[in-house]
Formats: structure tokens, sequence, C-alpha cells
């Protein structure tokens, strides 16, 4: 087993350890445009109050990293991109993951943004290495690295894991550790394949043990065109915890995924005397 | 209805795609034509899926089962459909556009759309505008079908509809398009003729298109 490695993301003012010992860190998923109207619409006019209490919401829901997506269509990227960060600087100090397929938008928010940053994503594909991993080294940031390439998805987890060996040793090439990338060994869909589940757990067993790196995943795809949704969600994100995901890509605000995560890592004997579990217990009964 | 047309139905319904063929089989030796086990048969249980899957009743894995069924049945009877010269509605190119990777919405459609006697040429995914033009110009379909799942890739969805306009071929095709981040009216926006929400809505719009 290799060691369990820290990758180390942060803000200005505020540094999240990711570590197998430590609790699960939620990516808060939903600053995203994708398929969220009203979001989209504030985006489109220039107005940026949802996207801070996008912020806001997830963080109090438990969100250690918000994801920052700026992909509205038929508008350029990067103005969007770089105001986003600036609004979120401006409500907190949580750490941010720059999602973005544009390189250009990349490059605009690593420079205005003050900390380390987490990078959505890489995958296997030349194009990408050549022109991202570049940006990783030069902003000191840590990057998420999806387990496909130009040759598509593959089929198993062997191959999977391949992949994943190949990135961080391209990134290694360039003076970037392995602590400073974060696996995704991609959760396709249960509906269209129902080994989909445990091809990405046994990708992230696969790359644990080799590697000890940290390991993301967007837990929500796998249940699509299935019913009881939420279940098999949260059922999937606590084996996948187990398996050795540290930093899932969820929305923190349904709770029944958040619910597993927690009892999740209260079994991993990763929440200190339960006072997390409990503490979260209190907010609901409060809520309610 | 005949014994055989019903339970080839429910077997579509029920996804057994074990015994079909087998009863695709009986049905011929029963001395039913190929077309009436397509009409009568077939496509009544592919419809049947497609009305439950719309109201939520069933599920992906089922439709996808279903179709799988189907495929399994066409096999024994499509060389039979060509032999005796009975027209399938018309073709229908599908794929997802440049840039994007999701296809189980694209294949769901195709499937569902094949279910209700559409030939179907999917062109894959990462389908780049041109690609799209040549297929069009080479299959003569009635119908295209584009999908994207991001709000970063719909746009190659307009992209690929002028590129349609600049080769003089958009008006010899109805476009449909569909994907999680697509609405009703970005579609009236780029000039498409129809969106669907899901597959079962897609093969209803197709059906209205050549209807």
């Amino acid at each position: 087993m290799a060691k369990n490695l820290s990758t180390f993301i942060s803000s200005k003012t505020k540094t999240v350890e990711i570590n197998r010992e430590n609790p699960t860190v939620i990516i808060g998923e939903r600053i995203n445009p994708t398929g969220r109207k009203k979001l989209l619409n504030s985006l489109k006019e220039g107005n940026y109050d949802v996207v801070r209490a996008d912020a806001l919401s997830q963080i109090e829901a438990g969100a250690g990293i918000l994801d920052v997506n700026a992909g509205v269509p038929g508008v350029d990227e990067e103005p969007i991109m770089r105001a986003m960060i600036q609004a979120l600087t401006e409500v907190t100090d949580t750490p941010l993951c720059i999602d973005t397929a544009d390189p250009i938008s990349l490059e605009a928010a690593l420079s205005i943004y003050e900390g380390k940053a987490l990078i959505n994503s890489i995958n296997g594909e030349e194009e990408k290495l050549e022109s991202i991993l570049p940006l990783v080294k030069e902003y000191d940031a840590a990057v998420i690295a999806l387990c496909m390439d130009d040759d598509g998805i593959p089929s198993t987890p062997q191959e999977r894991f391949a992949v994943a060996a190949k990135m961080i040793e391209r990134a290694g090439k360039l003076g970037i550790g392995p602590e400073r990338i974060v696996i995704d060994p991609l959760a396709l869909t249960m509906g269209a394949d129902h080994n989909a589940g445990r091809i990405a757990i046994e990708t992230i067993e696969l790359v644990v043990a080799e590697f000890g790196v940290n390991v993301t995943m967007g837990a929500s795809n796998i249940s699509f065109g299935m019913p009881y949704r939420a279940h098999i969600n949260s059922t999937f994100i606590a084996m996948s915890i187990l398996a050795g995901l540290t930093c899932p890509i969820t929305n923190p605000l349904e709770d029944e995924v958040n619910l597993a995560i927690q009892a999740a890592d209260l079994v991993m004997g990763r929440d200190d005397f339960g006072m997390n579990w409990i503490k979260h217990y209190r907010k609901r009964q409060k809520k309610s | 209805m005949s014994d055989i047309l019903s339970k080839l139905s429910t077997a579509i319904i029920e996804g057994n795609f074990k015994d079909t063929p087998g009863m695709a089989e009986t049905a011929l030796d029963e001395g039913l034509e190929a077309g009436e086990i397509l009409n009568q048969g077939l496509m009544p249980g592919m419809d049947h899926v497609g009305v439950e899957f719309k109201a939520g009743n069933m599920f992906v894995p089922e439709v996808l089962r279903s179709a799988r069924t189907m495929q399994a049945a066409m096999d024994i009877i499509r060389p039979l459909l060509a032999e005796t010269g009975i027209e399938q509605a018309g073709k229908i190119v599908i794929g997802t556009v440049k840039g994007d990777l999701h296809d189980i919405g694209k294949n769901l459609v195709g499937m569902m759309c094949e279910g209700a006697g559409f030939e179907i040429i999917d062109i894959g995914k990462d389908v780049e505008p041109n690609t799209f033009v040549e297929a069009v110009k080479e299959h003569s379909p009635k119908i295209l079908g584009m999908s994207a799942l991001l709000t970063t890739t719909m746009r190659a969805m307009e992209q690929t509809i002028k590129a349609l306009e600049e080769a003089g071929i958009r008006d010899s095709v109805k476009i449909m398009i569909g994907g999680a981040p697509v609405t009703q009216s970005f579609s009236d926006q780029i000039g498409a003729d129809g969106y669907a929400a899901n597959a079962a809505s897609a093969s209803d719009m197709a059906k209205e298109f050549i209807a």
C-alpha cells in the first residue's frame, strides 16, 4: 500500500487538507449553469447574486471546496469566470475548484485567484496534458485527472488505472508531485451498464493502493434513469469512501447524500468523538 | 390479434431478448408476414414501453432491454422486410455534437426511434459539424437528431445547423435536438425544428415529422 498523500487546496486565508485520515471534503457542485436556469439567467444578466448565494448555502451545508463553472452557451467564458471568482472571493474564503475546458478561461482564473486552486480537469488526452499541466505547474495548483484518454473511456478498472498512471507520470516529469493529482475514476451510469459502479470502485482501489493519491468523483450520474436515485447515490458514495474516495463532487444540499458521507466518515474513524455527526444532527433539528 | 403477435408485444415489454428471436421465427412459420410482425407485434410493444417510460413507470435499464429485444427480433425479420419491399418509416441520422462524449441519451433516442420503425444511422459522439453534413449528404435522412449534455457544447448544435445551411441542405431534413441543458427556446433560437425532453418524446416527434 502506498502512503496516503495530502493534497492542499487553499484560498488567501484558508487551507483545506485532503487526506484519507481526515473527514471527506465535499466539493460543492452547484455553481455550474448546466441545467440550472436561475443561475444561467443571472449570469447572462451579469448578476452574481445567485453565485454568492449558492456559495454560502453550500458552505453552510458542509462544502469544503466550491466548484466554479462559467459555461454559458453563446457567451465568452473568460470574463464570466473572472467575475465569478471575484464575486466568490468577496463572500467566502472557501477554496475554489476551477472547472473549465477552456485553457484561456483557466489561465485567467488562475492569474487572479489568490491561493492554490484545484483545477477541473485534465484527462489522458495529449492535448489536455500539453495545454493544462504547464498551468498546474506555473500556478502551483492541484488538478483533477479523469481516467480517460484519446481512445475514450476504458471499460476495465485495469485500463483506467493505466491512464491514471500515465497522467501521474506525465505530471511528475514537469515536477508536479502525485499529491497534486486528484484522480477521478469516472462513475458512469448504472442504468446503461450495471457494472458501472463496480468498475469505478475497483479503479479507486487500484490507484489508491499504488499511488496513495486523493480521489474525486461526480457521484450523481451513476443513478441516472433509475428510481430512488438518492439511495443509490448515497450507498455508492459510502462504498467509494471505503475504497478510497476523499473529495467527491456533489450537491451538499441533498441531505441524503450528505448524511451518507458523514456516516461513512464516522464509520471510518475520521470523525473524532462523532462530533461532526452530532453537530449536523443538531443543525437539522433546529431546521425542522 | 394472433396469439403469437401479442406474445411478441409482451416479450418486447418484458425485455425477453432470449426467447424473442425464436418467437419471431415461429410467427414466420405460422405464415405471418414480416410487416405484420413488425407493425402488430413489435411496434405496439415498443409503443407501450415509450408511454410507460414517459410516465415514469419504466426505467432506463428496462428500456435498454426492450430495445435489445426489439433488435434481436429485427435481426430475424429485417432481411424479409427488405425482400417484400416493405419500407421502414425513414432514416434518422443521430449523433452527440462536437466536444461532447455523453451518449446514453442519444442511444436511447436511437433505440426508441428504431422501435417506432425508423432506420437509425448513429454517427457516434464528439461529432464535428462537417461530419453531420457529410452524413446527411450520404444517407439523405428525413430527420437529423443532435444531443448535447453540456452548456459549453450546446453551441456546436448551432454550428452544425449553420454548416448544413452553408452546404445548402438544411431544409432537406427536420432537425430535433435534446440533452439536459437544451430547452425549447434554445431550439427556436438556433433554428432547429424541435426539442424533445426525453427519448419517448423524441420518438413521438419523429413520427409527427413524417406524418
